[in-house]
């Protein structure tokens, strides 16, 4: 059914379809909505769950940790400082192998501090053996919650997964989200079945310590399931569009990029700005396509190789940057077109919530079409 | 009842000959029984009993950080509440992940009044990463972070008291033990467990290594400590100290000799101001919690 | 063995490390000087010492580190330390 909500709320509204059993969250602009009517929802009996007000960030993950090893479904929402916070907790979550599913309304990190948007936050992540999925808008920022748990809680995945949609581009916005009902949500999503529980009838022991002998092994197999999900997030991503006709089987999706000479590269709500400018440069006579990346973590490297093997020049767009090196995004494209000869041109972009507009898209092509980029895009000059 | 002939915490861990936290593990988890669950912090004791994949912990077990053990088990007690489940969640910490790094969790936990207890085997230093000071290092021990030299007696500040911050913080059963009485120590864990609501444990656990004496001397030395004066086994109920053990009071220079890590107040000259401060911590702790057996005169 | 999901294990493997191996000083049991009051098999931080069929208590030599918390605590004087051979 339609609704016209605001993200934040249809973010909570698709959390509690999903049934978790324990929510643990701290409040932090601009994801506060979400877990305000989480507790809202708790509160009117909506949803069946502990929600778990703790005093910090690092503590509500380390309660989802101790709530997923026990046996529940977990969820947990955050951004930015927050995130930084739990940094410890997110590598310890991921190679504890406990499905968590934790929402992250994107804001820049500090300092100097800022509550606007960029994607620096769960970037900065990449490393820690999270999924990643990147929401273009509220009906996407909605239905990746299902397929994150689905996909989390498959027993030959079992890692935990972020849902990231931009803060207040995405999260305090009025769009209209399509809301699968609670019985299409349990046939899409099961009960939770743990894989190991900490459980008195069979006592296990979590979160041991590898010595050198077993440390590379651990490792090993945390990438190897990481890359092996992809498989089954193209399963999981057509059962959901076979069932409500929004297909997610495809980590990438691409916009007008059969016949394109320049690619843009772009993860996010910036690829709705993107495509819109994309209308009118073809309209132009300009041959330029978008290829929007959802799925960030596993990276689909073959993918995007595939996807622009034709174009001749690509763009990508960073709302991020790994100082000193270039944006996270450019740098797995480059890898992926390495052999292929293709240039890549980074363009750090929207930083902090700086606004990016239709003109700013066509002036990144018109740059990289004359082989300029791998700069920050918009920079005013006059303070520097 | 549990059964208390089971032994929980398996043969084969690495902990060195006559450690403190080894007996206090061991002890523990006879208290707790088999319906239980356990947390441990990073620490000496989570590095001696798992390296993977020789687990000692027959009961399920779970290390997730250093400072977030508290945090864990509100997540645990949440799930299982949830689930209906009715296992006993305990959690096994160090004193520097209780008196340090985990002092927020533990607030946040104890304010939110979680159904758990927190145990912390208090061995008054870092001893896992080598004996570094913590916020339960008494008055003037040696650490490799608060060294005596020729400027420095030691740890500059007496013992942080723990148990009346989480006493302040509602907790309805608050204890300190000792693995030197076995009975004293089982009973009040078993009471903690029993109690509704975040409980909290303080178990007086010598480290041989750490102190700087032989593996054992642990019990004596664990003894001497409460004959002193300077650990005083006690009991708070809704914030009140209802019981502490009484004893002949023996000066504290027959603990303090005992020790490496206090062998710079008698040698290479007597410190009569140094040891008298701390025969002062002795008094005061005798004062607070009345433990002086007042003997007839002859 | 295959690599357990996310550095997990069940009981019992740690009795694969036989710490006995530690042992420089060995405990001794009278059986004479014994009256079975149990303060050692209670007081071991290993949890090695245990009861016999006819009462009288042993440590597991497998285990035992040889520590001498049992011989320094037991109220009888039954237990007595001698040096390994090696």
């Amino acid at each position: 059914m339609m609704h016209i909500t605001e993200g934040s709320h249809a973010v909570a509204e698709a959390v509690r379809l999903c049934r978790p059993q324990v929510i643990s969250a701290y409040p932090i602009t601009p994801q506060t909505h979400i877990v305000e009517a989480l507790a809202e929802i708790v509160a009117d009996c909506q949803l069946d769950a502990e929600y778990i007000t703790v005093e910090n960030e690092l503590s509500a993950l380390s309660a989802c940790v101790g709530a997923s090893a026990a046996g529940s479904r977990t969820y947990s929402a955050t951004t930015s400082q927050g995130l930084a916070l739990m940094f410890e907790v997110c590598f310890n979550a991921a190679g504890m192998r406990l499905p968590i599913v934790m929402s992250i309304a994107n804001r820049a990190l500090g300092a100097p501090l800022s509550i606007w948007n960029d994607q620096q936050d769960s970037i900065s992540l990449r490393d820690s053996g999270w999924l990643q999925f990147y929401a273009e808008d509220n009906q996407e920022a909605t239905d990746l919650h299902f397929l994150a748990y689905r996909v989390a809680e498959d027993h030959s995945v079992l890692l935990p997964a972020l849902v990231c949609f931009d803060g207040f581009i995405l999260s305090h916005t009025y769009e209209p989200v399509d809301m699968i009902t609670q019985e299409d949500a349990d046939r899409f999503l099961p009960k939770f079945s743990p894989y190991e529980r900490l459980d008195a009838a069979d006592p296990i022991s979590f979160g041991m310590y590898a010595t050198p002998d077993y440390y590379l092994e651990f490792r090993y197999e945390m990438d190897r399931v990481l890359k092996q999900s992809k498989e089954i997030i193209h399963n999981a991503g057509k059962e959901f569009g076979c069932m409500f006709g929004r297909d997610y089987s495809a980590m990438i999706e691409g916009y007008r990029l059969e016949d394109a000479d320049t690619a843009i590269v772009a993860m996010g709500s910036i690829c709705g700005t993107t495509k819109d400018s994309i209308d009118e440069m073809r309209d132009e006579g300009k041959k330029v396509g978008l290829l929007k990346i959802r799925v960030y973590r596993p990276f689909p490297t073959e993918e995007v190789a595939k996807a622009l093997s034709h174009v001749q020049r690509v763009a990508v767009l960073d709302k991020n940057i790994s100082l000193g090196a270039k944006g996270a995004v450019a740098l797995e494209v480059r890898d992926a077109l390495y052999s292929s000869g293709i240039p890549v041109k980074d363009f750090i972009i929207g930083l902090g919530g700086r606004d990016v507009r239709k003109k700013d898209i066509k002036a990144v092509v018109a740059l990289v079409e004359k082989g300029e980029g791998d700069i920050f895009y918009g920079l005013r000059r006059e303070v520097l | 009842m549990v059964d208390k002939t089971l032994e929980l915490f398996d043969c084969g861990h690495r902990a060195c000959g006559g450690c403190g936290a080894a007996l206090a593990a061991r002890m523990v988890t006879k208290a707790a029984g088999t319906n239980t669950i356990v947390v441990s912090s990073t620490g000496c004791m989570e590095v001696f009993s798992t390296p993977y994949p020789e687990t000692a912990w027959k009961v399920p077990w779970i290390h997730s950080l250093f400072e977030n053990a508290a945090a864990v088990a509100s997540g645990i007690e949440a799930s299982l509440k949830k689930q209906g489940r009715n296992e006993k969640v305990v959690i096994m910490a160090g004193d520097g992940a209780t008196f340090d790094i985990g002092m927020i969790c533990i607030s946040g936990a104890f304010e939110r009044g979680h159904d758990f207890t927190y145990i912390c085997y208090d061995n008054e230093a870092y001893m896992n990463t080598g004996i570094q000071r913590s916020g339960a290092t008494p008055y003037d021990a040696s650490t490799t972070t608060s060294p005596a030299g020729k400027c420095s007696f030691g740890n500059k500040r007496p013992k942080k008291d723990m148990p009346q911050i989480l006493a302040a913080h509602g907790s309805p059963y608050v204890a300190t033990t000792s693995i030197a009485y076995p009975a004293d120590l089982m009973q009040k864990v078993e009471k903690a467990i029993n109690t509704r609501g975040p409980c909290y444990v303080q178990i007086h656990a010598p480290c041989c290594t750490g102190w700087g004496f032989e593996g054992e001397q642990t019990i004596a030395i664990a003894k001497l400590a409460i004959e002193t004066g300077l650990w005083v086994n006690y009991e708070m109920v809704e914030g009140k100290v209802v019981k502490a053990k009484k004893v002949v009071r023996k000066p504290v220079e027959e603990y303090l000799k005992t020790q490496k890590r206090f062998r710079h107040l008698f040698k290479p000259t007597r410190q009569d101001a140094e040891i008298a401060a701390i025969q002062a911590i002795a008094d005061r702790n005798a004062e607070k919690y009345g433990i002086d057996i007042k003997l007839r005169k002859e | 063995m295959t690599l357990a999901v996310g550095c997990r294990a069940r009981p019992g493997k740690s009795r694969d490390n036989k710490t006995g191996s530690w042992r420089v000083f060995r405990p001794v049991f009278d059986k004479e000087k014994c009256t079975k009051c149990g303060l050692c098999i209670t007081l071991c931080p290993e949890g090695c010492i245990s009861e016999t069929e006819d009462e009288f208590v042993i440590p597991d030599y497998t285990y035992c580190k040889g520590c001498g918390i049992c011989a320094k605590e037991c109220p009888g004087k039954g237990i007595g330390m001698l040096q390994e051979e090696k």
